[in-house]
This record gives C-alpha cells, structure tokens and sequence, in this order.
C-alpha cells in the first residue's frame, strides 16, 4: 500500500517506475503532485503533457488528462490545449535535452508569449534516456559518452535564458530540498503567464558515473552542500558563487497573457 | 470521541531500489539497507519527520497507516 498522495495522484498500478536507483525524477514527480495536492486543483482541470526522456515518462505514471508527445515538443502541444482550453491548468513536464536543445526554440517562445503555462524542467545535466550523451546544460568540462575528454561547449542557464526570454515567474530549486521545488511549482501555477521551474536532479547512472560524482547519496550530498539561496547569494562576493546552484525564486514579472490577449482579438469581432 | 491514531513508518518492499538516500538523510539513524532493501533498524528513535518520504524517490518509505496502540 502506497501513502495517500500516491494514491491519490499516480497510477500506482504502473509503478514501481523505470528510474534507475537514486535517480532524482521521483522526487520532482512527488514534488509536483504534493504542489498540485496543495492547492486543491480539480483534478480533470489539470493536463500534464511531457516530451521524450527519463523525466517525460513522469506523465504515464500520473493520474490527470495526461499527454506523451513527441521529442522537444511537449511546450507546442501545451500551447495548442491552452488556446483551445484557457481553463485548464496545463503542466509541462520535460528535461533538460528536450526542453533546451531539440525544444530549444519552443522554450524561448512559449516564454516570449507569456502563455499560462507552467514547464517544470528536469535538469539532470544528461541525456540518460539514450545513453549518458553530453547535453545543453552539461556542466564545460564534463564528461558524456560523446564527450569522453569534456565537454567543450559552454553550457545553458535555462533560468537566465526563460527569464531573458520573457518567462515571468523563474525558479530553481534541487532534490535535495523537494519543500522549495514544491513551494516553486505552487507560486508558478498561481502565476498568470509562463513560469518555469528548473529542479536540478541526479542521475547516478550516466552522469554520475562518467563524471565520478559517486553514489545517488553523495550526489544528493553535493547538491545540499552547493546550493546558495538567492536571498544569501546577494550578499556574498562573485567568487564565493562560482560553481555554485543559485536557489529560489530567480525572477517574477507581470505581463499581457497570451490566451487573454488572443482572446480580446476573438472579441473584437 | 474517536481513538486518536498516530501514522507510522510504513516500507513497501516491492518499490524499493536501495539507494540508501532515505537511510543517508534519516537524522536518528532509524533505517539501514539489508539484501537491496530498506529496513527498520530502530522504529524507537523515529521522530517521524518525514524527510525521508520527502526524498525516496521510489515512492517505497512514508509515513501512513493508523497505529491504536501507542
């Protein structure tokens, strides 16, 4: 017998799931239904759709109007149910491959429209899914199983970028602390816009491994150990940050909502 | 009146994937890893915090269930 949020929420008869042991996706996946369970959603008001990776096959295992849809694309056919439903609660779930670089360009546009739509990213700094290749957010200098020597690209902040895309609700948070990811997704979904939600999570298996980071708990030690809060970091001195996780609440704006806006051209008419 | 419950730690073997994380994370020390799975090494020092609900990500530790005796 699973606890009651379990059950309530996911399709237990799909679990256990297929994350490798220690991998950080269960944790987010808890973390977005204790969110949703929070704020009393109804469920059949909430649509989960997800794109292609370990972190997209979260949405089979969740009991809501739920879509599986192709690599990269996840933020498109979020974009289609929210303009031809505006009243759902629509929750994109996807990684850090799909969302920034085969979805790359959905990414920065669903931010630059502002749609209500909240993307809950993630971010395990691989592809794990196909086999440990170097992603977008793949720390420079570490190591995939197409960058055997180091990655030389520079990598992504997807919070920087959403945020300078025109995203207005930006946060981060890590595993090791599911209460702030949890407290994130909450504030994003009450946000009328696009909000995005970075959850840096482990993966033991690919990149742990190939970067010698050791086991799920000494991954989970490193993010305790290296994530700043904002709030603290703007005390401290830039060479204190360097290689830091910057926490919490990055960014908050308010502007136009895309369905609102899109919705007053239909009634002009 | 009803009697009033109290949850318990409650493991569900079969979701269990060892990753020792509910084991690391425990601040009494109340859980050990044995044969791949979680066990209950000392139910006397929970404080039922729930940090480890919080972090297995196998869905496998919680607290749950009714407990009359206590």
């Amino acid at each position: 017998m699973p606890s009651q949020l379990i059950n309530n929420y996911f399709r237990t008869n799909s679990l256990p799931h297929i994350w490798c042991p220690g991998c950080g996706n269960g944790i987010v996946t808890r973390s977005i239904v204790e969110a949703i369970d929070n704020l009393n959603l109804d469920r059949d008001k909430v649509c989960i759709v997800s794109g292609i990776g370990c972190s997209s096959r979260a949405s089979g295992y969740l009991d809501f109007n739920t879509l599986h849809t192709t690599h990269g694309r996840a933020l498109t056919f979020a974009t289609g149910i929210k303009m031809a439903k505006p009243g759902l609660e629509v929750i994109v779930i996807t990684g850090d491959g799909d969302c920034s670089a085969i979805g790359g360009n959905h990414l920065i546009h669903a931010s630059r429209r502002n749609i209500n739509i909240t993307t809950i990213v993630y971010n395990n700094n691989i592809y794990g899914m196909t086999g440990g290749q170097y992603s977008p957010t793949t720390p420079k200098g570490d190591k995939g199983t197409t960058a055997p020597y180091g990655s030389i690209d520079t990598d992504f902040d997807l919070c920087n970028l959403t945020a300078g895309a025109g995203a207005t609700y930006v946060g981060r948070a890590t595993v090791f602390n599911p209460k702030l990811i949890v407290k994130l997704i909450e504030n994003g979904i009450k946000n009328k816009g696009f909000s995005f939600i970075e959850a840096v999570t482990t993966c033991p298996t690919y990149y742990g491994r190939k970067n010698k980071k050791g086991s799920a708990v000494d991954m989970m030690r490193y993010l305790k150990d290296n994530s700043i809060n904002i709030e603290t970091a703007k005390k401290l001195e830039d060479n204190k940050l360097k290689d830091k996780i910057i926490v919490g609440e990055l960014y908050k704006n308010i502007r136009p909502e895309y369905t609102d806006e899109y919705n007053k051209i239909v009634d002009s008419f | 009146m009803p009697e009033k419950t109290f949850k318990m730690l409650q493991i569900n073997e079969k979701w269990c994937k060892g990753c020792g994380i509910c084991v690391a994370f425990c601040p009494k020390d109340v859980l050990d890893i044995k044969s791949g799975k979680v066990i209950i090494k000392d139910i006397d020092a929970c404080i039922k915090c729930g940090q480890c609900e919080l972090r297995c990500p196998d869905y496998a530790i919680y607290l749950g269930g009714e407990d009359n005796e206590k």
